[in-house]
């Protein structure tokens, strides 16, 4: 597979290190009422969709940016690759 | 022997006679020759014994298809089984021998199994080693196992070398072809990045098989003039001798280049076998396609032949399996055979065609709407039995049939990606569908164009539309004249009366078997093929797929495409698995990673061991010491008593700054860190998101805006992917950088109660390293040895008065040298990773034993460590009810009732009178050692409630080993408890 780095360029799969979904990213807030069952639900549940999945790829053999991609787990054709970092941003993350 | 069956002209130079070994006779043979094509131009058609009734086979193809002709090639080292005769290179010299035969090839008394065949149809075994269950594993399997089988193993180390490489280009393309060759020259005059790949070792594919004409030249001198041209440009790249082996993912291939294995030793420096990485921005399959046979009974003798395969013999390597050779065919293509035959002066005694309608010739006998009834010759055929169109049999002497059934195109590789073939009525064949590997085109008779224009053409066309496509303007080179001729076929599977028919020659899968599994209910072709093994050989079925499908379809009461076919996957044909280990063998698996003391601890005759990548000192013998142990023991006496010394290089390093580090560390550490004063150190615990630990270590402020912080040796790499994650994708703002020094320091700890005095030689004038100055936990950056920046800390594994000191690495050598001249006058000691873990175990401190990917702070005896103050990562799924049960396990020491006993790590502990079930499991021992200092065996372990039961006496038991005594549940701290040592 081939994953084009949106700072690098395409890079062979090989570079890189996989985590998961990338819902990771939305970590819930620790002192929300039912903080615990938000935790519960971060930490295990997943979707396992056939067609597009956004999920964590970390380029270990790079320049060890963690990026979000967006993925066809039927074909794999990689359809939008983010660095991680300004999707955490766009979804409010922010200290 | 001379080469009876060889005829005129042919590939082959013939300027050299080369010898040979097949079993015990030797041969000679032509450069340009398979081991195949020279065997039966000795003829010998007998070359091996079938997989499961040890039937007499010899080759039924000439490529790489085989099923049958499969031997042991070479000795020795070199050994390799299943080895297609149809596709190894003739060398001088060369050896092989047949397999899965005993005492000889002619004589096998395993071919008993064939008269047994009754009992040995589809599900045999299923049925009837059933029961007793224990006898699977200790009587059935191993006799099964000695029967069956193909070739034997060599079970010495490979000797030869395999490499990896990549390569790029735009356009792959795959085979040689008349189709490969055109869109080759398309691609390659426009100026395209071209790769061709050919699988054989002459370029061409059936272009060096056949008699037609191509502008005006034998099809065989076209393609070599071809690939001389091709060979001439610079922005092609033509690799003969080299498979592509599976489509992968965004127009990767793989493909396996055979450097060697035409010559008895790889040269000097050269690999046996390459695995090419290539990546394509187009590909473009032109892999031609396979005749297929025809099923009737006794289908299976040496000398029964794919037609197309007889007349490549005949047109490429000038031989015949036999003087007198019958064709049977549904299609015009068999015709061609006979021919080709009649051309080189071999006797066609007739050609038996299904089709009532069947072309006539002068040249030879015609049989039209006759089927072959039955054959014989018990090691090679001789006679075969015809039932006429209007009734009777025909008797006819010949020494092989060719057989013709029709041709199906090599789809495999369009159906890596998941690519179903669909069905095409007017060839009778299944062609590539529209859901290719995307970046794929097919072009030639792999895309159901048989014809040499037709494969011409639809190379330059397919080349053509890839360039357009590319944005490479295409130059269009003219295509040399060729044949057209129609395909003229009437699909004919198989002879119904049949009794012994083969479909998979390789596994020995009959025409009753599949008739058998659609008796007993196995619908589903991927059932099917699962029940009865049909294409499950190393060929993958190549020749059988399609007439096992259209049995299947025709007992079902289904046309072909209602059943469907299977999937093809990779490798398209046998691999060999020292290509994918290429360089990765031995010790060469994995990086080795030296610390900097490395060449100082060799100089004392240190003893090594692996810890992750790197190798560590794992005790330093001294002369007359003739255990480990002593070595050991000696270390750790020395250590408490005067100072030791270790190289702790390989623990992780990651440097924190930025002004929001402290704030990071808080997130990350589950113990608070916002409030560690600069110039002091603190332990902390790293949790997974789940609430488990994941790693311990500490952090040292050296600023307000810089700390640093140590892993695991084992954890150093995960611990900094996790940091990086929770920086980049949970705290985006956070001003902080992190940077993994973990080889930029040699770092060392200095241990024992002389440690101080020792250090004080050391550091540069004004360094006060007295127990005000610079207490239990502290550190600072300073200069040593008279200017050389260093980093020191105060910190404690050992549990003595001790210190890491760190340098930059290219000082680390020097450095453990000075340490050890000016420790001279305290008796300093170098310790290894035996002692420094026999001292961790007697203070009671966990590595990763303990940290194992189960346990959590409340089980390490840390649970309060978990701040409430605060949110930091595994804090909140760390309350999970399931992991504070009032029973949960929790750290403990453990020492034997009985001195003289071992606590063996991996036992397990029980409440003494409880009986041994895993029910009654009260916990187990993760770390144990013999303890020096307390004369007695110790171990850590985590019990239930065990910080409620110190004094307890408990069972330990180990069934695997015969383990079973008592032992006292005591504190973890089994030294210096109050830890007045390592605060002197």
């Amino acid at each position: 597979m081939i994953i084009n780095h949106p700072l690098l360029g395409p890079r062979d799969s090989s570079e890189f290190v996989y985590l998961g979904d990338a819902c990771l990213i939305n970590r819930p807030d620790w002192q929300a009422d039912d903080a615990l069952e938000q935790f519960i639900e971060y930490g295990h549940t997943r979707d396992n969709p056939a067609g597009l999945h956004r999920e964590l790829w970390y380029h270990e053999q790079g320049d060890r940016s963690w990026l979000v991609v967006t993925r066809n787990t039927v074909t794999h054709e990689i359809t939008q690759v983010e660095l991680a970092r300004d999707v955490a941003r766009a979804e409010g993350r922010s200290k | 022997m001379s080469q009876k069956n060889r005829l005129d002209g042919g590939l082959i130079d013939r300027s050299e006679a080369w010898s040979f070994r097949f079993d015990s006779q030797y041969y000679k043979g032509h450069k340009g020759d398979t081991l195949a094509s020279a065997l039966l131009a000795n003829g010998v058609r007998l070359m091996g014994r079938s997989f499961k009734y040890h039937r007499p086979r010899g080759p039924m193809t000439a490529g790489s298809e085989e099923p049958n002709a499969i031997v042991e090639l070479r000795e020795g080292a070199r050994k390799e089984p299943n080895t297609r005769a149809t596709t190894i290179e003739l060398y001088d010299g060369l050896r092989a021998n047949s397999q899965n035969r005993w005492p000889s090839l002619t004589f096998d008394a395993m071919a008993v199994n064939d008269l047994l065949s009754n009992f040995f149809a589809a599900g045999f075994y299923y049925k009837t080693f059933m029961w007793p269950a224990a006898f699977w594993e200790k009587v059935y399997e191993p006799i099964i196992r000695r029967a069956a089988g193909l070739g034997s193993l060599s079970l010495q180390d490979d000797p030869d070398g395999y490499d990896k490489g990549f390569l790029h280009c735009d356009l792959l393309i795959i085979g040689g072809g008349p189709a490969g060759l055109a869109a080759a020259l398309t691609a390659g005059e426009s100026g395209a990045r071209v790769i061709l790949c050919d699988e054989d070792f002459l370029v061409g594919g059936r272009l060096n098989l056949e008699t037609y004409a191509v502008g005006g030249m034998s099809g065989a001198a076209w393609a070599a003039e071809t690939v001389a041209r091709l060979q001439a440009m610079p922005n092609v790249r033509v690799m003969p001798r080299t498979t592509v082996i599976g489509a992968f993912d965004h127009g990767v291939y793989g493909a396996v280049e055979r450097v060697s294995d035409h010559l008895a030793v790889p040269e000097d420096g050269k690999p046996r076998q390459i695995l090419w990485r290539i990546t394509s921005k187009r590909a473009l399959l032109c892999a031609g396609a396979t005749e297929r046979p025809i099923v009737f009974e006794n289908n299976d003798r040496p000398g029964i032949m794919q037609a197309s395969a007889v007349r490549a013999y005949a047109n490429r390597w000038a031989t015949t399996p036999a003087k007198q050779v019958a064709i049977f065919t549904n299609n015009d293509d068999g015709h061609r055979t006979a021919s080709d035959l009649v051309a080189r002066g071999v006797e066609v005694v007739s050609v038996i065609d299904t089709r009532a309608e069947a072309p006539t010739s002068s040249d030879y006998d015609v049989v039209a709407g006759g089927v072959i009834d039955q054959t014989w010759g018990r090691l090679g055929l001789s006679q075969i039995e015809v039932k006429m169109p209007k009734g009777g049999i025909r008797r006819i002497k010949c020494g092989a049939l060719g057989v013709s059934g029709g041709w199906n195109p090599n789809v495999h590789l369009t159906c890596h990606q998941g690519g179903r073939p669909v069905w095409n009525e007017a060839l009778a064949a299944f062609v590539p569908s529209a859901t290719l590997p995307p970046g794929m085109t097919v072009a030639g008779a792999a895309n159901g164009v048989f014809s040499t224009h037709g494969a011409l053409q639809s190379g330059a066309d397919g080349a053509k539309a890839i360039l357009a496509d590319l944005g490479i303007k295409a130059s269009a080179p003219a295509l040399p004249e060729a044949e057209d001729t129609p395909v003229k076929i009437t699909p004919f599977w198989h002879v119904k009366t049949a009794k012994r028919a083969w479909v998979d020659q390789q596994n020995d899968v009959t025409a009753k078997d599949i008739k058998l599994a659609h008796q007993e209910n196995y619908v589903s072709v991927e059932h099917l093929k699962r029940y009865t093994t049909l294409g499950m050989a190393t060929d993958q079925g190549k020749t059988s797929n399609i007439a096992g499908l259209a049995i299947m379809a025709e007992v079902a009461g289904k046309a072909i495409p209602q059943v469907g076919t299977t999937m093809f996957r990779p490798p398209y044909t046998p691999t060999a698995m020292g290509v994918f280990a290429g360089r990765a063998w031995g010790m060469e698996v994995r990086p080795t990673r030296l610390t900097p003391s490395h060449n100082w601890a060799k100089e004392q005759g240190a003893v090594f061991t692996e810890a992750g990548l790197w190798l560590r000192a794992q005790w330093y013998p001294k002369p007359g010491e003739t255990h480990w142990r002593e070595s050991c023991d000696r270390e750790v006496m020395q250590t408490r008593k005067s100072v030791g010394i270790c190289d702790v290089t390989s623990l992780g390093k990651i440097d924190v700054q930025g002004a929001d580090a402290a704030g990071f560390l808080n997130k990350v550490y589950c113990n608070g860190m916002a409030k560690l004063p600069v110039g002091k150190v603190r332990y902390g615990l790293m949790l997974r998101e789940d609430g488990i630990v994941m790693d311990d270590g500490t952090a040292a402020r050296l600023a307000e805006d810089h700390f640093v912080v140590t892993t695991t040796t084992a954890k150093a790499v995960p611990v900094y992917r996790h940091l990086e994650f929770v920086r980049q994708c949970l705290y985006p703002d956070m001003d902080v950088q992190l940077i993994s020094t973990t080889e930029a320091w040699a770092q060392f700890s200095v241990a024992g109660p002389k440690s101080r005095k020792l250090l004080e030689k050391i550091v540069d004038d004004g360094m006060d390293l007295s127990n005000e100055a610079f207490p239990f936990m502290a550190c600072a950056e300073i200069t040593i040895c008279g200017g050389l920046r260093a980093r020191l800390f105060r910190i404690s594994f050992s549990g003595e008065l001790a210190y890491e000191i760190a340098v930059p690495t290219r000082y680390g050598d020097a450095l453990v040298r000075r340490l050890m001249q000016a420790g001279e006058e305290f008796d300093v000691v170098p310790y290894g990773l035996e002692a420094l873990n026999v001292m961790r175990i007697e203070k009671g401190h966990v590595t990763g034993n303990e940290l194992n990917g189960t346990t959590t702070a409340l089980n390490l005896g840390m649970g309060r460590m978990v701040s409430k103050a605060k949110d930091s990562i595994g804090s909140k799924l760390s309350e999970r009810p399931g992991l504070n049960e009032p029973d949960s396990l929790k750290l403990v020491g453990l020492k034997p009732v009985n001195p003289d006993h071992k606590v063996p790590a991996g036992a397990h502990l029980m409440t003494k009178g409880d009986k041994v079930t895993a029910s009654n499991d009260q916990g187990y021992v993760t770390s144990a050692c013999y303890s020096p200092n307390l004369g007695c065996h110790i171990a850590l372990g985590f019990l239930k409630s065990g910080d409620t039961r110190i004094g307890e006496t408990i069972r330990l038991v180990s069934p695997l080993t015969g383990v079973d005594h008592e032992v006292e549940v005591v504190s973890p701290h089994f030294f210096d408890p109050e830890g007045e040592r390592l605060r002197a």
